[in-house]
C-alpha cells in the first residue's frame, strides 16, 4: 500500500536560522508519533551560503532523501536557486515566498499554489526583535496540524541560553505564523507510536562506539565528520574517557593507537582527505596488532571535492589504501539507526580481532537527523582471554589456529614486550626472516577470515530474480527500488552490505543464488563496489553497475530508471 | 606488597642485541637510560618506550619494559595517546633529528605546547643515518658528505631547543653521548618533571659524521641553575653555541588534560528521546 510522505524544504542564507526550522518541525513532529528526516543542504561558504532544511515526513522509518518536495518555503529566492535542480519541486507544490520580488521561472514551471506574504513585516510587527525564521515555523506547523504549545516550548529550549528578548520574539513571531491564515492545506502521514529517538547518523555513530566501550578519541576536525567529535566529547567526559583534538589527522591515529596500545578502547572519526593522512598508521595498527576503530564519514571527492555532501567514493581507499598485505575490516552503516549498531559492531571486531576497522558511513545519513525507533543493540562478543606466559617467554604474536593471540598492556606484570610495525617473530622482536613473514602475514590474515561473523554481514529482503546489491547508506533506496519494481511486477532480493571486508563470498553468493541478473548501486563515478565484486567473486549471472556520484541523493526511481537502461526485462 | 627487589641498569636491558655501528651514541643513551631507570627504582611493568623510526628509534627494543615502535615521525604521537589514556604509566618517548623535527616536526611543536606528562628524548647526530647518511634538518648548511646534497643542504639547522621553548616545553635540558653519567642523572630529573620534559641528546654518529668526535673537545657543562625566566631562555638558545649541557630550562605549568568537573549522570543516550 502506498504510504503518504510529504516533504517540505526550508531554503534561506546560512545564519537565518533555517536549519532550526527544520529541527524544530521535526521534533515537534516526533512529539506526535511522526516519522521523518531532516537533511542539511549546505553551500561552501561558512555563514551566508545558501542553507537548506530538506524535510520529509513519512510513516515508515526506511529514510531516503525526498526526490520531489510539495511544500517550499524560501526566505528569499537568491539562496533557493543557487541549489540548481538539487530541490526538485512536485507539481502543484505550495510555495511560502515574500509577496516583493519576482518568483522564478523555475518555481513557476510547477505550477505553484503560492503562498505570498510580507514575511519579514509580519516578523517584526509581531516583535522588535522578530526573526522571519520563528514565523516560518509557526507558519509550517500550522501547514503539518502541529500546536503552538509545543512549537514554543520546543523553540524556547533551544533558546534557552539567549536573552529573554530573543525568546519573546520567538514566541511572538511563532503565534504570528500559527495564526496566519492559510488557504491550502496539504495531506501529512500517519503519526505511529509517539517516542522514539531523534538522532542524526553521526550522533548514532558516536553513541555505538561508545556503547561498545571507547573511552578515547582522538581526531582532527573535518566536515562532515567533526560533529561526531563534538557529540563525543561530552558523551566521554560522561563516561569518564578523553577526547584529544590532535594537531593533525598523523597525530590523530597514531595518539588512537597509542591509547590502544594501553589497552583503552579508541577512536577516530574523520573523511576523505584525513583517511588519506591516516592510511600509513592504519597499517601501523594491523602491523602490531594494535585494535583501532576509524570512522570515516564521506563526502564528495577526490581531494578537497565536496566537503559539504554526500558521495560512497571512499570505498577504494578503505579497502586498498593500505601498502603491504594489510589485512582489516571494512564496515558500512546501513542508516541512521544503523550508524549504533554498525559502529559498535566495528569496535567490538576490532577489539576482538586486534586490527584495525574503518566503517563508512556518509555526509547524508551522517549529518541527517531523522526520528527512529530506539535502535536494536549489537550483542557483545565474548571477552578476550587472559595473557599467558612469563618474564621472557611471553609471545605477544604467537602462532594460534585462529590467529589471534592474547594482548598484555602495560602494567601487566611480567608480559613486557615491544610492539612493531617492523615485521616481527612470535615475541615481537624485530625480524627480516622469511618464514618470520610468511607466518604473521598468514596469522594476520587468518584471524579475520576465520572469524564467524553471522548473519550481521548484511541486510537481505525479498526473493526474486532481480538482485539489488549495495553497501552503507545507498540501502534506503535501493530497497525504495525494489518496492517501485514490485509494482511494475519485478520481484527483487536485496542486498545490503554491512561489512565489505573481509568479503563474506560464500554468504553472498548463496543470497543471490536465485538471482537471473543482479544491479550494484553505489553513489560514486568508478563503480568502486561492482568493480571490487567483480575482483572478488564469479558470479553466475550477469552483474551490472548503476553508479551515481554524489550530490544528488540516490533514489529509487533514478536507480529503476537506470536497470531499464543497462538490463532491460 | 612485596619489598621491591632494587635492580641494576643492565637488569632494565632486554636481551635483543642492538643494530647499532660500533661507537654509536645511542649506546651512551641506552646506558644512560637504564642507569636513570636504576637509580629511580622504575618498574619495568609500568613503563613504556615509544618511539617512531630511525638508528635511535630502535631502543625501545633493547630495554626491557613494555615498548612501541610505531612508523616515522610518530612517536610523539603514540606517546601522547598512551599516556592521556593511561596517566598511571611512565612514558618516554625517543628517536632522532629527522623523526623528531623533520617528518615529525609538527607532533614536536604541540607536543611541546600541550604538556602531556611525559619525557621526550631527541638522540640527535645531524644526520639520517638508517639511510645511509643524508642531512636533516640540525645538519650544518655546509655539510657536504652527501650525495643528496654534494653542495651540502645549505639551510639553516634548526636550534631544537629554541623550538621547545617557542613552542611551550616547560624543562628543555641536554646531554651528550659522551658523559653517559650526566645524561643518567639528566634522564632522571626528566622523567620526574611533572609535565613534558625534553631532553635534547647530542649522540655522535661515527660512521657517517665521523668528525662529531671533535664535540668532546667543545661540549661544556652548564655550571649555572636552570633558567626559569623565557626571556632569558629565548636569549640563550638563539645565542649559544649548542653545545651547552645540563638542565637548562626548568619552568613549571599546568599540564594536559585538566582535571574535568565530574559529570552528573552517565546516561549519554538521555538527549535523544523524542
Amino acid at each position: 500500500m502506498k504510504q503518504t510522505e510529504l516533504s517540505i524544504a526550508i531554503t534561506g542564507a546560512g545564519g537565518a536560522g533555517v536549519i532550526s526550522v527544520g529541527e524544530l518541525l521535526l521534533q515537534a513532529w516526533a512529539r506526535e508519533g511522526g516519522r521523518g528526516l531532516l537533511r542539511k543542504a549546505f553551500g561552501p561558504q561558512i555563514r551566508g551560503g545558501e542553507s537548506a532544511a530538506l524535510l520529509k515526513l513519512t510513516e515508515s522509518e526506511r529514510y531516503t532523501a525526498a526526490s520531489a518536495y510539495q511544500v517550499l518555503l524560501a526566505f528569499d529566492w537568491n539562496n533557493y536557486t543557487r541549489f540548481g535542480d538539487e530541490i526538485k519541486l512536485a507539481p502543484g507544490v505550495i510555495v511560502f515566498c515574500e509577496d516583493a520580488g519576482d518568483v522564478p521561472e523555475s518555481v513557476l514551471a510547477a505550477e505553484p499554489t503560492l503562498v505570498r506574504l510580507p514575511m519579514k513585516q509580519l516578523a517584526e510587527a509581531a516583535h522588535d526583535d522578530g526573526r522571519v525564521n520563528m514565523l516560518a515555523l509557526g507558519l509550517l506547523g500550522q501547514l503539518m496540524g502541529l500546536g503552538e504549545g509545543s512549537l514554543v516550548e520546543l523553540a524556547l529550549q533551544k533558546l534557552a541560553h539567549k536573552p529573554a528578548a530573543y525568546q519573546e520574539a520567538a514566541e511572538a513571531c511563532i503565534a504570528a505564523g500559527c495564526a496566519q491564515q492559510l488557504d491550502c492545506s496539504v495531506q501529512v502521514p500517519a503519526p505511529g507510536v509517539p517516542g522514539g529517538w531523534y538522532i542524526s547518523g553521526n550522533q548514532a555513530a558516536g553513541l555505538g562506539a561508545l556503547e561498545a566501550g571507547i573511552r578515547f578519541v582522538a581526531a582532527y576536525p573535518i566536515t562532515p565528520a567533526s560533529d561526531v567529535l563534538e557529540w563525543m566529547a561530552g558523551g566521554l567526559e560522561q563516561l569518564g574517557g578523553n577526547l584529544v583534538q590532535a594537531e593533525d589527522e598523523l597525530a590523530a591515529i597514531n595518539m588512537t593507537i597509542g591509547a590502544a596500545f594501553g589497552g583503552v578502547p579508541s577512536f577516530t572519526a574523520t573523511s576523505g582527505p584525513g583517511l588519506a593522512l591516516m592510511t600509513e598508521s592504519i597499517g601501523l595498527a594491523v602491523a602490531s596488532e594494535t585494535p583501532i576503530t576509524v570512522l570515516n564519514v564521506m563526502r564528495g571527492g577526490p581531494s578537497t571535492g565536496i566537503p559539504t555532501k554526500s558521495e560512497q567514493s571512499d570505498l577504494n581507499i578503505a579497502l586498498h589504501g593500505l601498502h603491504g598485505d594489510a589485512p582489516h575490516l571494512v564496515l558500512a552503516p546501513l542508516d541512521i539507526a544503523d550508524c549504533v549498531y554498525t559502529s559498535a559492531w566495528a569496535v567490538q571486531l576490532a577489539q576482538h580481532l586486534q586490527t584495525a576497522a574503518i566503517v563508512l558511513s556518509d555526509q547524508f545519513i551522517g549529518q541527517s537527523t531523522a526520528v527512529i525507533t530506539e535502535p536494536v543493540r549489537c550483542a557483545p562478543l565474548a571477552p578476550p582471554v587472559s595473557c599467558e606466559g612469563g618474564d621472557n617467554d611471553y609471545l605477544r604474536y604467537r602462532l594460534t589456529d585462529s590467529g589471534v593471540s592474547t594482548m598484555a598492556v602495560p602494567g601487566d606484570p611480567g608480559l613486557r614486550f615491544t610492539a612493531d610495525g617492523l615485521e616481527h617473530n612470535e615475541q615481537g622482536t624485530p625480524s627480516a626472516r622469511d618464514d618470520d613473514h610468511q607466518q604473521q602475514l598468514a596469522k594476520r590474515a587468518r584471524k579475520l577470515n576465520a572469524h564467524d561473523y553471522g548473519d550481521d554481514w548484511a541486510r537481505i529482503d525479498g526473493e526474486g530474480s532481480l538482485g539489488l546489491v549495495c553497501f552503507g547508506s545507498a540501502s534506503a533506496a535501493v530497497a525504495e527500488a525494489a518496492e517501485l519494481l514490485a509494482e511494475q511486477g519485478v520481484a527483487c532480493r536485496t542486498v545490503s552490505l554491512r561489512l565489505l571486508a573481509p568479503l563474506q563470498h560464500g554468504s553472498l553468493t548463496a543470497a543471490l543464488a536465485d538471482c537471473e541478473r543482479v544491479l550494484v548501486v553505489e553513489q560514486n563515478h568508478g563503480g568502486q563496489l561492482y568493480r571490487y565484486l567483480r575482483g572478488q567473486m564469479d558470479f553466475t549471472q550477469p552483474l551490472h553497475s548503476y553508479a551515481r556520484p554524489g550530490p544528488v541523493p540516490l533514489s529509487g526511481a533514478a536507480i529503476v530508471a537506470a536497470l531499464a537502461e543497462v538490463s532491460p526485462a | 606488597m612485596n619489598e621491591p627487589i632494587k635492580l641494576k641498569a643492565k637488569d632494565y636491558k632486554s636481551s635483543v642485541k642492538p643494530i647499532w655501528c660500533p661507537g654509536c651514541g645511542h649506546f651512551s643513551v641506552l646506558n644512560a637510560l637504564t642507569k636513570a631507570f636504576a637509580g629511580l627504582g622504575i618498574d619495568k611493568d609500568d613503563t613504556v618506550l615509544v618511539s617512531g623510526i630511525g638508528c635511535s628509534s630502535r631502543l625501545p627494543a633493547y630495554v626491557d619494559s613494555y615498548g612501541f615502535h610505531g612508523v616515522h615521525g610518530r612517536g610523539l604521537a603514540i606517546a601522547q595517546g598512551l599516556k592521556v589514556a593511561r596517566p598511571d604509566l611512565t612514558v618516554i618517548a625517543m628517536g632522532g633529528d629527522g623523526d623528531g623535527f623533520s617528518i615529525g616536526g609538527n607532533h614536536f611543536l604541540h607536543a611541546c605546547r600541550r604538556n602531556v606528562n611525559m619525557t621526550y628524548i631527541a638522540m640527535d647526530n645531524e644526520v639520517y643515518g638508517m639511510t645511509k647518511g643524508q642531512a636533516s634538518p640540525t645538519t650544518p648548511a655546509d655539510w657536504d658528505h652527501s650525495k643528496l646534497t654534494p653542495h651540502g643542504p645549505g639551510v639553516r639547522p634548526f636550534k631544537p631547543a629554541a623550538l621547545a621553548l617557542a613552542s611551550g616545553a616547560p624543562w628543555i635540558a641536554r646531554g651528550y653521548s659522551g658523559n653517559p653519567n650526566q645524561m643518567a642523572r639528566l634522564i632522571a630529573a626528566a622523567i620526574e618533571h611533572p609535565g613534558f620534559s625534553f631532553v635534547h641528546v647530542l649522540s655522535q654518529c661515527i660512521t657517517f659524521c665521523p668528525e662529531q668526535t671533535d664535540w668532546k673537545a667543545v661540549v661544556h657543562e652548564r655550571e649555572e641553575e636552570a633558567l626559569v625566566d623565557a626571556d632569558e631562555a629565548a636569549q640563550l638558545f638563539l645565542h649559544e653555541d649548542g653545545f651547552q649541557t645540563g638542565v637548562l630550562y626548568n619552568a613549571q605549568r599546568a599540564t594536559w588534560p585538566p582535571s574535568v568537573p565530574e559529570p552528573q549522570s552517565t546516561d549519554i543516550t538521555r538527549g535523544f528521546s523524542v
